[in-house]
């Protein structure tokens, strides 16, 4: 299933001129408040008729302003999970995610019993919306998205509105639907770190436009993005795998460029994980360092250099077929000569898990 | 009842609730559709739409109930058709009572319904549309539910404005006892006649009860209704 956007829409003084191809799994569409993702969502979902634009999913037209065809948002089978839940107050918890059952009957989709478990939702079917938790209503909105038996998962900020323990709530239940489901999603976000985790694809957004879509390790990786996707949260994305279980609790994994130990990583020899390194944790040395504390360096090669316009650069680094990026100061960068080509170690100072059992998502 | 009325007295209070039960059904569907098309339509016209509805609040009762003498009485346009095609006669018929009370109580049923409608998060009707319900069924399965206080209370001051209508009534349909003399009119009429204070009185006393009962029965199921869609 793939979605093809491509949009043009003028709102006062804002130019919306969107255009990207969403293949299957979870595509976030990244960038600030304001860069138009949300009317993106909104046009696919046919709440939103822009000035000109074709929407297409895999053989289905959506939306062909050139051609007069504007499928109404009931035909189009989205399933939406709003920024602010939006159940209906009026129904019950079972009500609200059977609501769209209702539409489409005789249609198979997934199994009401199964989604309740996977969303934790037993306790809630008989309470209404008004008595229930912030976290609790996103969670019956997405169950009730996911009822109606979409074609697609729209999802706008689901979790913007929530406080960081809301958010740790959820994110493990849209990992799970993610890997479960294998439906494809479109998730709107300005938080790096959520599409770290859930994102197979990225499509970076700025004033409107498209600044670069791809897979979410290149675009993440991406030098010259780095700004766009914030200084401080830049970083890479790097797959791994767990090798071995060690006596003293480190868990040993298996890289292009060497061993790294992360402390008990609970999962099983031979799973794939994938890590995010934000830049500013990587330190590179033009010879491997000795008498240090840091366990991990792995070797890799410079491949690309980004002067930033302060004082700090941008290095991209190729570690086998994946990259890194380390951020240094350019008097650095001048005093070990780093030049593309020229192979260093990389000693990474904080390693964090991004996703665990990265390997089931890539299930068709 | 019978014993503490006189047959007079008992026709024109069954009379009246007759008419203002027809008055306020017959016009109820109507009126969540204008109050819709006012609240969430952007149409040519709109705001002639809605001084229109609201005209029978401003104008003087006399005049509403003259102009529907000119339309609806047996030589106006629509009441000629409505004689020769449909055999239906409305002038100085309990008919066209419940048609004067209607048209009188129309902008109050109206403006309840839109304030109503005006309450409900077209977010949720948003959120309804990408679920696969077409726009008829948003409507049925969220909009009216949500608006249902909000047209209990409109039909019920809508039904107690009929009760009491007067001037449009005996201008349209005059004051013909046991056909088109409502409570208000036989109030009006007894105390015309010498002596009658006692039995005009008694008819005072049941427009109170009754008028009482419809606003505690409105509050009643509105508070019911409310607490039902509230989502708690």
């Amino acid at each position: 299933m793939t979605l093809t956007v491509d949009l043009h829409h003028r709102f006062g003084d804002f130019t919306l001129d969107a255009e990207f191809e969403a293949p299957a799994g979870v595509t976030a569409l990244f960038g600030r408040s304001g860069s138009g993702k949300s009317s993106v969502v909104n046009a696919v979902a046919g709440l939103l008729r822009p000035d000109r634009g074709r929407i297409t999913l895999e053989d289905r037209v959506l939306l062909d302003t050139a051609l007069g065809v504007m499928q109404p948002p009931h035909r189009r089978r989205m399933g939406y999970v709003f920024q602010d839940a939006r159940l209906f107050p009026h129904l019950t918890v079972r009500q609200n995610l059977l609501y769209g059952r209702w539409f489409a009957p005789g249609r198979q989709g997934a199994d009401p019993a199964r989604i309740v478990a996977l969303l934790g939702l037993d306790a809630l079917l008989d309470r209404r919306p008004g008595t229930l938790s912030g976290g609790e209503r996103q969670r019956v909105a997405i169950g009730r998205a996911i009822l109606s038996n979409p074609r697609l998962l729209l999802m706008d900020e689901p979790l913007a509105a929530l406080d960081e323990a809301r958010k740790a709530e959820i994110l493990p239940y849209l990992e799970r639907l993610r890997d479960a489901l294998g439906l494809p999603i479109l998730y709107v976000s300005h938080s790096v770190a959520e599409v770290a985790r859930l994102a197979t694809t990225v499509v970076l957004m700025e004033a409107g436009r498209v600044l670069a879509a791809g897979p979410a390790d290149a675009v993440m990786a991406d030098a010259r993005l780095a700004p766009a996707l914030g200084l401080r949260e830049a970083g890479a994305l790097l797959s791994v795998r767990l090798v071995a279980q060690e006596a003293d609790g480190l868990s040993r994994m298996e890289t292009a460029g060497g061993p790294l130990w992360l402390p008990g990583v609970a999962a099983g020899p031979g799973s794939r994980l994938r890590l995010r390194i934000l830049a500013q944790d990587v330190i590179l040395a033009t010879e491997r360092p000795r008498g240090l504390s840091a366990l991990n360096i792995l070797s890799a090669t410079v491949e690309q250099i980004h002067p930033g316009e302060g004082p700090g650069a941008l290095v991209r680094l190729r570690v086998g077929d994946e990259v890194l990026l380390s951020r240094i100061t350019k008097r650095s960068l001048l005093a070990l000569d780093l030049q593309p080509g020229r192979p260093v170690f990389a000693i990474l100072k904080t390693v964090a898990i991004a996703q665990e059992n990265v390997g089931n998502r890539l299930l068709p | 009842m019978t014993e503490l009325l006189s047959p007079e007295e008992w026709n024109a209070v069954a009379l009246s609730l007759r008419v203002s039960f027809w008055a306020t059904l017959l016009s109820l569907p109507l009126g969540v559709l204008v109050a819709y098309a006012l609240a969430r339509w952007d149409f040519w016209g709109r705001q002639i739409l809605n001084g229109l509805v609201h005209l029978p609040l401003i104008l003087p009762p006399v005049v509403t109930g003259y102009l529907l003498l000119l339309t609806f009485g047996r030589r106006g346009a629509v009441g000629q058709f409505l004689d020769q095609w449909f055999g239906i006669v409305l002038a100085f018929r309990w008919t066209g009572a419940a048609l004067a009370a209607a048209v009188m109580a129309f902008p109050l049923m109206v403006r309840a319904i839109r304030l109503a409608i005006e309450a409900v998060d077209p977010k949720l009707e948003e959120a309804a549309s990408t679920l696969g319900a077409s726009r008829v069924w948003v409507f049925v399965t969220v909009t009216l539910p949500l608006i249902l206080p909000g047209i209990v209370a409109g039909a019920i001051l809508a039904f107690a404005k009929a009760m009491g209508e007067f001037g449009a009534t005996i201008t349209f349909v005059s004051n013909i006892p046991g056909q088109t003399q409502t409570l208000p009119s036989a109030i009006y009429s007894f105390l015309q006649v010498p002596g009658g204070d006692a039995q005009a009185f008694r008819l005072v006393l049941i427009a109170i009860v009754i008028a009482m009962a419809a606003l505690l029965l409105s509050e009643w199921i509105s508070r019911v209704v409310a607490g039902r869609i509230s989502g708690r």
